[in-house]
């Protein structure tokens, strides 16, 4: 079940920032500490640049769910630009395309406990975390 | 418009009632800002716009805001909006201005063409379009008052955002608040490796209390400005890694191999003493 549901665009790095500031508050909302809405915080800022930089720009979805007892905050982020060739590869550490550190996909991924990429050349790339409490 | 519109003989000739309408309507609007503009100047700015939007009416097309008769009238809503941003005034707020004409404008007509049903809706159609168009000129404008507001805040918040400050001899520090992005980080690295060449610093400390997210990006710009410090001769110790960022700093798999990393500001200082060799006592009570 959904409880709370904003999207957000990223066109621009200054989405990015907005983008934080959406999960840190519907991670407060959903009831998580500080530790987890940091990590939250940070997988967010990982791929909300990653759908900017490599995607194009793109949107993110940003859910508080309840599933039985437990709650959690879902993201999906999309994007239209060229997708990934090699998925696996991508989520490797230290492999970048961009002279960054080429962490932050596989970082998002230890930050939370849900991750699932789906992408395909030309079709762009969309990536869903979720982290429970 | 087909027929001569008899709007500007009408204004003209109710002038005074018009103006003094609308200034009581303004008064009672709930947008009204008591706080923030003196009735006087309420006044001096209906009155003002006020002719310039019975010039506007003179023109050929009426409805052609664009046209040269609303030159004045386009220049004086322009001021106001820009005047209006700069105090604090919302949108609608600046734009209920032109919106709050309507009501004295529709009244008047309603009474002077009682009988002629026909005339009143085209008029008041002809009403309608020049104050919707005058009022999204006004939003409009107050809007481009805005962002150019903000631009130059963007740009006083990237100087402000960036001192370096010196602690002790050869020891800086350089207290980061908000997000780093790459613009940011320019400015910080270049004003540090500055102020390393100007005090000779051996040590800086870098405090990362105030910055509320570690992602890569922000890693990499620290370990980029720590390198550029290091070939200046000077040692960087970062500081102020809370433990909530710290543990995401371990999950993302960002390591400050060969950096000092200090929990606070004092710990940091007191490695930066022990670094330049000096020792700091507490002298003995009494």
């Amino acid at each position: 079940m959904i409880l709370t549901r904003e999207v957000a665009e990223l066109k621009r790095p200054e989405d990015v920032v907005r983008v934080r500031q959406v999960a840190r508050a519907l991670a407060l909302q959903a009831g998580f500490g500080l530790v987890d809405q940091t990590k939250i915080v940070t997988a967010v800022s990982e791929l909300g640049r990653n759908a900017l930089i490599h995607g194009g720009g793109g949107t993110a979805t940003l859910e508080v769910i309840e599933e039985g007892i437990r709650r959690g905050l879902r993201i999906v982020f999309r994007d239209e630009g060229p997708g990934i060739a090699d998925v696996e590869r991508a989520l490797q550490d230290g492999y970048t395309t961009s002279g960054g550190l080429g962490i932050g996909l596989g970082g998002a991924r230890r930050l939370m406990n849900e991750f699932e990429i789906s992408s395909s050349p030309g079709k762009g790339t969309t990536v869903t975390i979720a982290r429970w409490k | 418009m087909s027929t001569k519109s008899i709007l500007p003989e009408l204004v003209r000739r109710f002038e005074a009632e018009i103006l003094n309408d609308w200034m009581r309507e303004q008064r009672a609007a709930i947008t009204l800002r008591a706080d923030l503009l003196t009735d006087a100047e309420l006044a001096r700015q209906s009155a003002e716009f006020f002719a310039a939007f019975q010039a506007g009416l003179q023109g050929q097309d009426l409805g052609e805001i664009t046209g040269p008769a609303w030159g004045t009238a386009r220049d004086l809503l322009k001021e106001i909006a820009r005047l209006r941003s700069r105090q604090g005034f919302s949108l609608s707020e600046t734009a209920t201005f032109v919106f709050s004409l309507k009501q004295p404008l529709f009244a008047l007509c309603q009474r002077e063409l009682e009988r002629e049903a026909v005339l009143l809706v085209g008029e008041l159609w002809t009403i309608s379009v020049i104050i919707d168009k005058l009022g999204l000129f006004t939003a409009e404008s107050a809007l481009a008052a805005r962002e150019e507001i903000i631009g130059r805040q963007q740009a006083e918040l990237l100087e402000l955002s960036t001192p370096v400050v010196k602690l002790w001899d050869k020891v800086l520090a350089l207290p980061l608040i908000g997000t780093l992005d790459s613009n940011r980080t320019q400015v910080v690295m270049e004003s540090l490796l500055q102020a390393i060449v100007d005090t000779g610093s051996s040590v800086a400390i870098i405090d990362i209390t105030g910055v509320p997210t570690v992602d890569t990006l922000v890693a990499q710009h620290l370990m980029k400005t720590v390198s550029a410090a290091r070939l200046m001769g000077a040692d960087c110790i970062i500081s102020g890694i809370r433990p909530a960022i710290a543990q995401s700093m371990v999950h993302l798999g960002v390591s400050f191999t060969e950096i000092v990393t200090k929990a606070t500001l004092a710990d940091a200082l007191r490695h930066a003493f022990a670094r330049t060799g000096v020792s700091v006592s507490r002298q003995a009570a009494g």
